[in-house]
């Protein structure tokens, strides 16, 4: 089939390494618009996909006490100039439980798609959820990618999400990631973006610390350049006793681009610890100049300052 | 023969202040030529006047490099005619690994150049090849990597501005070694120190003082003289005729 093909070639292209769809023992799920076209589980793993009219509802389970061994593959795309996708994920991990997964979304021609997905999460006690999203999207800009999560983690768990825009415009950016997290439980919510042209990005990540002990670190990497605009909130709410959070944010602008940064830091136990830092600025004369000592153009010195803290 | 790096009456104000004022220098090619001088003499804003940083272009004066004006010229084109800078406090980067660090200013990268580099300045390439150039080093490393990556580059000029400042006392003999081997390798070297054991390698000292040059000679000479004469010193402000 001609979309599947040229799907994994995006994919291939925004980094993915195609060999894991032939693999028996790694499961995936590949849709194109609203339609399946590869899929593979593996004992543990329910993996339900219903198509419907503009994407999908997949429900994810992993049974209790099983920890799926491999990276669970996920690709998302759309390869005509124009398109809605939907995707609505509902996704369990049971008590003991484990998963990650590595989601490649890509528009590969965009010039106007919108991409929506919202995930429902419910992470049982003792289990851990990784998620990664890497998005690859052409150099039109016209993409709006509308990502929401809302995710409720249990005792003695782990989650971490790492969320990357890197090739390609971004086009218009909206992450909303929200999370409540128990006893002795953490979380780790990362997003690295690169914006530019008149990019628009709006990222909110959230986490409650709920429980006792839990531990929390938001940490947002942007890049602005152009005309290209970002807001950031980072949120760590803390109420129970011995929760500890951090947040941690840095903006780079270049051009006429715009960078805002709101971390928000709500304690209200007396044992509780968060800290944050945030900085926006431009890229560092001195890290530019060194690198330019060594032989390089101003250009190319500021990309890998640039690209270094995206990585 | 004419010097690789001659400055003409280099002046240099930042914000209405007199930092460098009318300063000549002649660096002769193949040797080490150590700038002596308290804190504040303008040593540092002498690197980055000659590197081409952008704050630090001359207001008066000339600075000639290999036989061509480059008074005017960038950074980057400086660089690629072959002077480079290792920077007193060096930068640190986030995500940049040392492997690739020392790598940029390589005309040819080679796994085995960068280990060697590495090995110069007495770090163990598995051990930091893949470690990043930011915060999580300490002063003394960071300080080693920034001359492995001049020694990596072979460059015709490498300005070391103080390479023994925050380095063990004890690792001097190993700093000096690698200012040895820049120069075997066929570097040029202007070397900014306050050690007289690192200054005693050279083989010319000038003295530098409220941002001129105000003498040349021997190593052994200028630190006598500057030993004697200007700790303390005398004017606070400027360097009087009957001083120097
Ligand atoms: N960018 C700058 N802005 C203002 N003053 C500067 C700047 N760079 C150097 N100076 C001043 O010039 C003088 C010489 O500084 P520097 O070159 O760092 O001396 P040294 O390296 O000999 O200690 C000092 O008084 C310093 O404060
Ligand atoms: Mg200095």
């Amino acid at each position: 089939m001609q979309d599947y093909q040229l799907i994994l070639e995006a994919y291939n292209r925004s980094g993915g390494d195609v060999s894991v769809f032939k693999q028996s023992n790694m499961a995936h799920l590949v849709v194109h618009k609203n339609k399946v076209i590869g899929m593979n589980s593996v004992k543990g793993l329910v993996l339900i996909p219903k198509e419907k009219e503009y994407g999908i509802e997949a429900t994810i389970v992993v049974e209790k006490g099983v920890r799926i061994e491999n990276m669970v593959h996920l690709c998302f795309g759309i390869l005509p100039k124009e398109g809605i996708q939907e995707i609505y994920m509902k996704v369990r991990v049971e008590d003991g439980g484990g998963i990650k997964l590595l989601a490649h979304c890509v528009f590969p021609n965009a010039v106007k798609i919108i991409h929506r997905m919202q995930a429902d999460i419910d992470i049982g006690n003792n289990s851990y959820y990784e998620y990664n999203e890497v998005h690859f999207h052409g150099e039109e800009g016209g993409v709006e990618v509308i990502p929401k999560a809302k995710i409720k983690m249990g005792k003695n768990s782990s989650l971490v999400t790492n969320f990357s825009l890197l090739k390609g415009r971004v086009g218009y950016f909206d992450l909303d990631y929200e999370s409540e997290i128990r006893d002795n439980s953490t979380l780790e919510m990362t997003a690295k973006i690169y914006g530019y042209g008149d990019d628009r990005i709006k990222i909110r990540e959230v986490g409650h610390l709920l429980g006792k002990g839990s531990k929390g670190v938001i940490k947002s990497r942007v890049a602005v350049r152009d005309n290209a605009i970002s807001e950031i909130i980072n949120e760590l709410n803390a109420t129970a006793p011995e929760a500890k959070g951090h947040v941690d944010c840095i903006e780079i602008i270049q051009g006429n681009a715009q960078a805002k940064a709101i971390p928000i830091v709500n304690v209200t136990n007396e044992f509780a610890k968060v800290t944050h830092e945030a900085a926006i600025g431009r890229v560092d004369k001195k890290q530019v100049e060194t690198l330019m000592a060594r032989g390089l153009e101003e250009e190319e010195a500021i990309d890998i300052v640039v690209r270094g803290m995206l990585k | 023969m004419e010097p690789l790096l001659h400055l003409e009456n280099c002046s240099l104000n930042i914000d209405g202040r007199q930092i460098l004022n009318n300063l000549n220098l002649s660096v002769k090619e193949g040797t080490i030529h150590s700038i002596l001088g308290s804190n504040a003499a303008g040593k540092s804003s002498l690197a980055y006047l000659i590197m081409g940083c952008c704050d630090y272009s001359v207001d008066k004066g000339k600075i000639y490099f290999a036989g061509k004006e480059i008074t005017n010229l960038p950074i980057s084109k400086r660089a690629k005619m072959g002077i480079t800078l290792a920077w007193q406090e060096p930068a640190r980067f986030e995500g940049l690994k040392v492997r690739d660090y020392i790598s940029v200013g390589m005309r040819k990268v080679d796994e085995y150049l960068i280990e060697e580099a590495l090995r110069e300045v007495l770090l163990e390439p598995k051990d930091y090849l893949d470690r990043e150039v930011d915060k999580s080093l300490s002063g003394g490393e960071r300080k080693r990597i920034e001359l492995a990556s001049v020694f990596a580059m072979h460059p015709k000029l490498a300005i070391l501005d103080e390479p023994d400042s925050g380095i063990d006392i004890l690792a001097l003999d190993n700093i000096i070694n690698i200012i040895k081997g820049l120069k075997k390798q066929g570097s040029t070297i202007i070397l900014i120190t306050h050690r007289e054991e690192v200054a005693q390698i050279a083989d010319i000292t000038s003295l530098m003082c409220s941002g001129m040059v105000v003498k040349e000679g021997s190593p052994q000479e200028m630190s006598k003289y500057f030993k004697e004469k200007c700790v303390p010193c005398p004017t606070k402000t400027f360097p009087q005729e009957e001083n120097i």
